[in-house]
This record gives C-alpha cells, structure tokens and sequence, in this order.
C-alpha cells in the first residue's frame, strides 16, 4: 500500500551535525510518509529538526552535517544510497525546495532570467528560446508582472514577496512530484503572506504536486495541510490529519503549542505559553525530550523514550500519558508496554 | 520494504527486548527530577569562553611563549653578553681589529691567544659584522629597537585613530561627514611614498642632539614616528567609528543618555568597553606592520641612525656581503618573521575567539 | 553610477593636488630648497637653476608654476645628472611596469587558486598547510624573501641569471615581490568563499541540482572575488613600493631603483618627480579598481 499511495515515504531518519562543541542530533529517527499531491505540514519550534528533515531529503545539508541511518524512499527506491549524480536529477526535476528568506535565496549577481533557466536547461531539453519561454511562463504564473521585461532584472530590483514568487516559480520550472517549502512565508510581511500561502495552493491544484510545509506557524499548516506531524528535539510528538491535530490533541507538545495561540476559544482568557526552554541538542535528555518542559512529566519520561501509540481516533502520538491511560483502561498490560529509551 | 521498515499498527506491539514496566513510574515527576534531566550547556561569560578557544589554539599559544622568549631576550641578552652594540670587540683592553665578520662561535686571532693564556672569553653566538662588533648583541639590540618602534608606532596609532573615530562615530552628522571626508583623503595617499617624503625632509629640517633615547635613534626614527601619527591612524579611525555606530544603536546608551550622562563618559563607560576587543587586536596587528615599515625604509637608507641597529638597517646591512655571510642575514631575517609571524599569529587567534561574527 | 563616479573621480583629483602640495611645500622646507644639491654648484649654474625653477619669485607663485609645467608632463631636471625627470621616468618605468604586472598577475592567480583550495577543505591539512604558508610569506618583508632567492637560486645554484639590459629574466624579483600579495589574497579569498558558501543563494543552487563544480564556479567564485577586486588597488600600490627595494636587490635598472638612488643621493627634484608620478598613477589604480568593484558587483544600483 505504502509503494501506491507514498510518494515519499521517510523512515527512521537520523542526521546530525558534526561541530567544535560535539555531536548535535538534529534528527533523531523521524519517520512520516507523504503521499502524491497532499500537503503535509511540519510544525516544531527552532532547533526541533523540521527544517533538517527537510534538508535531509533533498540532501543539502551543510558540510558538518550527514544522513547517520534512516532510509528517504522516493517512488519506493532509497534515494540515500544514490550517488551524488542522480541526486542532482532528483534536486530540481523531483522535488525542489523554497527557502525561507526570499532575499539572500537568490544570487544577487545574477539575474532572475538566468537563474530560472539555469534550473529549466538542467532537467529538461528546452534550450536557448525555448527555455526563456518557459521562464516568462513561469514568472506568469506565479503573478509577476511584465515578466519579459524582468526577467533581464537583479534580484535586488525585486521587493521580498516577488523574489518568493521567483523562488516558487524556480521551483517549479520542471514540475516536481515533491514541493518543500521552507517556512516559505516567515520572512514575508503578514500581508504578503496570505498572497503566498494563496499562490501555493493555487499551483498545488493547477500541477498537482505533493507539498511539505515546513513552519512554526500553525496558522499557516491549519490552513493548508492534510497530514501534520508534529516535531520537538529532533522527534516526532505526534502525527495525524489536521483536524486530529487541532481538535483532538494527544501530545503534550501538541497541547501547550496550542494554548500558546489565540483562537476563537481562547478569546478573553489569558495565552499560556510553554514554559522553559528549548531543549539543548548537544546533550539530548535520557527519556522524552519535552519532558523538562512538560506539566504533566511522570517518572518513566524522564528515564524512556516514549514509544509511539495509536490514539482512541486513530492518529498517533508518543507520550508516555497515552500508555498510561491504555494501561489503566486496561488495554493493555504493563509489560507490554515498552520504550526505545537508553 | 517500505512496509517492514515502518508500520505504525505495529510499533506499541509486543516487543521482544520489552521490560517489565513499574506502575510506579507513572507517578508525576517533581520538579527537581525534571531538572535533572535537563541537561544545559554550561553557561560561559563572553571572555571566558574567548580564552577557553584562545586556549586551545596551539598556534596561538606558541606565539604567546616565543613572544615572550623574545621579550626576554632583548632584556637578558644586553645584561649577560659582555659587549656593546656600538663598540668593536677588545680583548684585555685592546681593540681587536681582526675580529671582523667572524662566524658564529668563533674567536679571533687576539682572543684565541687569550683564551690560550688561560683567560675568558664570551663566545661570539652569532659571529661578528663588518666592523668587528659582536652581531648576537647587535640583533637583540636590534630586536629592541624594532619592537619599540613597533610598539610605539601603533600606540600613536590607537591613541590619535581612537580619539578621532569615537568623536566622529557619536556626534555623526555633518561633524562626522567632514571628518570621514579628510579620512577618505588621507587614506587614498600612497602612505609609503609620503613616508619617504617626509622622512628625506625632516631628516634634513630636524637635528637632534645630546644624548637621550630620541637623539641616538636619529631623526629617521621621529619623523616615522611623526608619520605614522599624521598618516596611518586613519584605518583605526574607521574601524573606531564603524564599532561606535554600530554599538550607538543599543538601547542602554539611549538609556545612559536619558539618564543625563555627558557624552564623555558615554563614549568612555559605555561605548569604548563594548569595541575594545576589536581595537586591541586591531592594534596588535599594527605593531608587525610598523616593524615592515622600518625595515623598509632602514633598507633604503631611511632607517635608524648608525651605530644603533634595527632589525632592518641589520639586513640591510647585510646584503653587502650576503653571499660569503648570509648568517648575517639570516638572524635578523629570522626575528623579523618571527616577531610578525607571533604577532600575526596570535591577532589571527584573538580574532578567532573574541570576534563574535566568526561565532556559528 | 555616474553621480559615484564623478564622486569617485574628484576624490582622486583632490588626493592628487594634496600629494603635489605636500611633496611641493615639504620639499621646500629643506633649508636651502628643493635645489641645493650636495655638491656645490658654479654661481651661473646656480643662477640658470634658479631662473629654471623661478627660485626667485615667491613660494605661492613657484608652486604655481611647477603645478603648470606638472599638467604638461614637465617635471623639471634632476639635480645631479642634468637630465629631464620626464624623460628618466618614461624609459625606466616601462621596466618597473613590466616587472609590476607579471607580479600582480601572479599574485591574483596564487592567491584566488591556493584561497579557493583553503576554503573547500577547511579544517583538513590542505588547509591549514595554504594558511600556513601564507601566514609565514606575509611575516617576511619582501627584500628579505627576494635577499634569499638571489642568493639561493642566482648565487649558490646559479640557476636563474641576474638581470641585466640583455637578459631581462623576471622570475626571481617577481616571485619576490608577488609572495606578500598573493599570501595575503590566498586568506581574502578563503574568508569571502567561505563566506559566500554560506549564503542562501549557493543552497538554492544545490537545491536546483546544479553539479558541485558549476555551484563552486558560477555561483560562489564570482561572489567571492568581488572583494579579493578591492584589494587590487592597494596591491598596485604594495607592489610598486616593493618595486622600490626588489630593483635595487636584483639591479634592476627601473623607475624603483632610480627612485632609492636619488634618496641616497638626496637629488631633491628627482624624489619630488618620481613621488608625484608614483602617486598618480597609485591613486588613478585606486580609482579604477574602485570603478570595477561597482561595475561587477550589480547591487550598485541600489543607492
């Protein structure tokens, strides 16, 4: 089933970052599938590992940084073990990224024409005119104006929400199965934001393409996103449908994370932010790594790994108070319950 | 495979390595407990953080001991041998005129005859130059001289560029405008041909006599000191400036200046601390450059007045007789590298620990 | 662009002017005047010279004229051979030219090459062995570093000739004078790549799929040598004044050479001369190498 539906299917992913300080694990053994033309939305604070994740599949990451074990299945094929040549095809032709700061994502010496035909003549065949054409197409669709007459112009002849325009219509020059997208609207003025977030699911409807929304804003995921996973040091909390997400929230994460935003219920009651501090990643806690932070941390969390558990509706989590309340319910028996801990 | 890999159904289900899960475990954690396990990365100040990278920078370190070895040098070295910089060798109170360019550890004809009549004779370490005179003196001698003027020179430096660039950098406007324009301009002199210059002319205008420090390093020496004060300050006047705009835009000099404290003690309490790392540094670096600049105009003919020897005027010297005598090069060349490879070295390391820019 | 340029282009015309004033007016300071030579002169030569160079008429008005006989390339005689400073500075300078551009060249190629090699593998030993190395060249003057070669190669290995009018071989002074630059371009090079590979925009480059060559070469390099241009002109500048010792090192019959020997033989006119034409043409360099950042570095056109 995994093979038909999954277009890219991430499993046990572990990436960390070689410094002067030690081993940082920025990604430890993420697992989340997503399937052709959905949204999935990947919602964590700074430092949870969302934005390596990202990185981890189209294999950009940083000189110090490296894949430890995990397999990327794209289309069911590893694409960790494929050598660096064909990675250069998957980048660009089957899965593209925007990033987050629209104004340093393009090269300033360069204009906007070459560095959409740049990616145009890598994995098609247009060439010379017929690239240019495709250029002007793009631009066109992502609603740049006069897009002949821009394409001759410098990146810093463009405002911040065109230049995410640019980046998006790059991205998707040679129509891509996989569109992932960076926090793409963090940099943007609030204004511009919903313009993008507009565009996106626009072209997502018009091409077809699957997208991973990378953010921190869950405003940006409710609205968009068909799955969510949830992430805090490098794990995943919690994953389901963005409904179950929303409203039925398992994980503490999950739930202080939601407090922490203004909604209709919220009105006239005070926000409650998520005390404490994001966890340190160069010395990752034994147990969950939310549990310092956590109201409601018991014993076990701080010495086990929480396994994941399938909730009463039927999306997952991993908190120790799930078992907990599986256990009591009676559902099952206490050494069956285990953890990935040590 | 896919399927094997990663089931979610499958995951809580039974598990071979499974343990026997206390009930008490799911007892609420204290607070205490919870710290614990937080496990923060220590909290280290700004310096000490510095000095802990500076520490393990072994190229760094190195410099800090030869720095010092030459330090020590040039201080012990005068005290220890038994010759002048300026005197030809005597030997029991006769001059020696044979004793001219001597390879190291060797005596001459008059001190062999000496030593063989049972007497002592300080060995000639690095031989002797063209006049006869013990060259291991003259090089740490020369060593001192060079190090002072190094030294000296970017004092000037950091003293004139500081005062001019903070004053510039806080008043801004049209003070700073004017300012930075006569920067632009001294700046795009060639400062080396305007050196020469000025040296050729005070050298004729200026005569110094007596005997103190200034008049036996010649008027060389004071103009490239005077030079120096007219001339190369001005990319310390930018650097000072540039911190101080920047370090201007906090909230807590805002705050200081509500408060109704004087520019004065603003620039000195609140701004002069906050850029004072990049200026030390920027000084250090100062000092090999100085020391090239006085090679370069002992070499031609510019340098410290005769008999006092600089590092410079030594190798210059030695050119003469460079084929049959490069140890005479060689030892000055020697400290030259030396002292501005320890010095280049170390405002590398500095940099490295205390630039918060370079910090990822 | 323009409104920079003209900016530009008056800066360099005031530089110049305070040049000529200083050398002028300092030169003048010297008892006796610029033209007191050593040796002492006939009273007719003496009185020719004055009524040569208007010794007699006040300083303001003598300052104007030398400025005027300046602007037609007239800089006057020297005052120990007689001859005129134009002609001396035009048949010499070809060689110091000549021997300047192979260095300058030399240095931008080792420098940008042995800069780019340091930055892709930083922190492995190719690294740290560049860093090194440059480190060590730039803590050697450069008459030391060109001392050594001659004696080494010309002297003790009799490999390379020295230079005389018939055989112009460059190789040493050149490598002696390209040592300082190029080491200190090597570490410019290094910080601005790493710099650059850094940057968002090499990440989105990646991210298309671009080859890692074509990511190093299109769209790091030419970001990363934007500042190595501005160095251009205080190395023109380094590299003539080095010029200044290498010539007399290896005999060199250059303007640099010309220039030592009229200090030692405090032939007033001839320093007067040869600083003011040294010094235009460092801050013309200057001036160019200013114009050229700005032409290939397009974000100019935002202010």
């Amino acid at each position: 089933m995994a093979e038909e539906k999954n277009i890219l299917s991430v499993v046990d992913l572990h990436t960390s970052f070689t410094t002067d300080k030690g081993e940082v694990q920025a990604v430890n053994g993420v697992s989340f599938d997503l399937e052709a033309g959905k949204i999935l939305g990947i919602v964590g604070e700074s430092g949870s590992g969302k934005s390596v994740s990202a990185y981890s599949v189209m294999q950009i990451l940083e000189k110090n940084g490296s894949i430890k074990s995990g397999q990327i299945l794209y289309k069911g094929e590893d694409i960790t073990k494929w050598p660096e040549k064909r990675m250069r095809d998957f980048r660009g032709k089957c899965c593209s990224i925007i990033f987050q700061d629209p104004m340093t994502s393009l090269n300033p010496v360069f204009t906007i024409g070459y560095q959409l035909k740049e990616a145009i003549k890598l994995h098609t065949n247009r060439k010379g005119k017929e690239a240019e054409e495709r250029a002007v197409e793009m631009l066109e669709l992502v609603g740049v104006n006069e897009p002949r007459k821009r394409i001759h112009q410098y990146p810093f002849e463009f405002s911040g929400g065109m230049r995410q325009r640019v980046m998006i219509a790059m991205a998707l020059a040679c129509e891509p199965d996989i569109l992932i997208a960076d926090e793409p609207t963090t940099a943007l003025d609030v204004t511009i934001q919903a313009q993008i977030l507009e565009l996106m699911q626009d072209l997502q409807k018009k091409l077809g393409m699957a997208i991973i929304m990378v953010t921190h804003d869950l405003g940006v995921i409710a609205q968009m996103a068909d799955e969510i996973i949830v992430m805090y040091g490098g794990r995943v909390c919690e994953r389901g449908s963005a409904e179950d997400i929303f409203y039925r929230p398992c994980h503490e994460y999950t739930k202080g994370l939601l407090r922490s935003i203004p909604n209709v219920d919220s009105m006239g009651k005070r926000l409650q932010p998520i005390s404490g501090t994001p966890i340190n990643l160069l010395n990752m806690p034994k147990g969950c790594a939310f549990c310092p932070r956590c109201d409601e941390a018991m014993k076990i969390c701080l010495e086990k790994q929480p396994p994941e558990t399938r909730t009463p509706d039927g999306h997952f989590a991993s908190c120790w108070k799930m078992i907990q309340a599986e256990i009591e319910s009676g559902m099952i028996r206490p050494e069956d319950a285990s953890g990935s801990g040590t | 495979m896919a399927k094997e890999a990663y089931d979610v159904n499958k995951m809580p289900k039974k598990n071979p390595l499974s343990m026997q899960i206390d009930l008490q475990k799911f007892e609420k954690a204290t607070d205490e407990e919870k710290q614990q396990a937080e496990v923060m990365s220590e909290s280290t100040s700004f310096f000490r953080d510095g000095m802990r990278k500076l520490r393990r920078n072994p190229l760094a370190m190195f410099s800090i001991i030869v720095l010092i070895a030459i330090i020590l040098m040039i201080v012990l070295v005068p005290i220890v041998v038994p010759y002048s910089y300026s005197d030809i060798i005597s030997v029991n109170g006769r001059r020696d005129k044979s004793a001219t360019n001597m390879a190291p550890f060797t005596y001459s004809k008059l001190e062999q005859q000496y030593i063989d009549e049972g007497g002592k004779v300080f060995p000639h370490i690095m031989g002797t130059d063209e006049l006869g005179r013990d060259y291991f003196v003259r090089v740490a001698y020369g060593t001192r001289i060079s190090l002072l003027v190094g030294v000296f020179a970017s004092v000037i430096v950091l003293i004139i560029g500081v005062l001019y660039g903070s004053v510039s950098g806080y008043f801004g406007g049209k003070v700073d405008l004017i300012m930075m324009r006569i920067v632009d301009i001294i700046y795009s002199l060639p400062d080396l041909l305007m050196i020469i210059l000025l040296s050729v002319v005070l050298n004729e205008v200026l005569k110094f006599d007596g005997n103190g420090i200034l008049a036996r390093l010649g008027t060389n020496m004071i103009s490239l000191f005077i030079v120096f004060g007219l001339l190369y300050w001005v990319g310390m006047a930018r650097l000072v400036r540039g911190q101080i705009l920047t370090i201007k835009q906090n909230e807590y000099v805002l705050a200081a200046q509500v408060s109704g404290a004087k520019s004065s003690r603003i620039i000195r309490r609140h701004i002069l601390p906050n850029c004072i790392g990049v200026i030390i540094i920027s000084a250090a670096l100062q000092i090999p450059s100085a020391i090239f600049t006085e090679s370069f105009l002992s070499f031609i003919s510019l340098g410290v007045k005769a008999p006092m020897p600089s590092l410079g005027s030594l190798a210059s010297a030695a050119r003469s007789g460079i084929t049959t005598y490069t140890y005479k090069l060689i030892f000055p060349a020697l400290m030259i590298g030396l002292i501005t490879l320890a010095f280049n070295l170390l405002g590398d390391g500095l940099r490295d620990a205390f630039d918060p820019k370079l910090r990822r | 662009m323009g409104k920079y340029v003209v900016k530009r282009v008056l800066l360099a015309i005031v530089t110049i002017f305070i040049v000529c004033v200083i050398t002028f007016f300092t030169m003048n300071a010297i008892p006796g005047g610029p033209f007191a030579g050593e040796k002492a002169k006939s009273p007719e030569v003496q009185a020719a010279l004055e009524k040569r160079f208007n010794l007699d008429k006040p300083v303001g008005q003598q300052f104007v004229i030398y400025m005027k006989n300046l602007l037609h390339g007239d800089f006057g005689i020297s005052a120990k051979t007689g001859r005129e400073i134009s002609d001396t500075i035009s048949s010499k300078f070809s060689v110091s030219a000549k021997l300047g551009v192979m260095a300058v060249l030399l240095a931008v190629f080792l420098g940008v090459v042995f800069g780019s090699i340091a930055a892709l593998c930083r922190n492995r030993w190719p690294d740290r062995l560049i860093i090194f190395l440059s480190t060590l060249f730039t803590s050697l003057p450069s008459f030391v570093l060109g001392s050594f070669l001659l004696v080494i190669f010309s002297v003790k290995l009799g490999l390379v000739k020295a230079w005389s009018p018939t055989n112009q071989n460059l190789i040493l002074p050149v490598i002696a004078l390209a040592m300082y630059p190029s080491a200190y371009i090597t570490r410019l090079t290094k910080t601005s790549m790493l710099d650059v590979m850094g940057q968002d925009y090499v990440r989105t480059a990646r991210a298309k799929g671009v080859a890692q060559w074509k990511v190093l070469f299109v769209h790091t390099l030419r970001n990363a040598l934007i500042p190595v241009v501005t160095y251009l002109g205080p190395m023109i500048a380094g590299v003539l004044t080095g010029s200044l010792v290498i010539e007399q090192i290896f005999t060199i019959g250059g303007l640099g050479a010309e220039f030592v020997q009229s200090i030692t033989n405090r032939d007033y006119p001839m320093i007067m001369g040869v600083t003011i034409f040294l010094a235009v043409f460092m801050v013309t360099m200057n001036l160019l190498t200013d114009i050229v950042y700005k032409l290939i570095d397009p974000r100019i056109n935002l202010d």
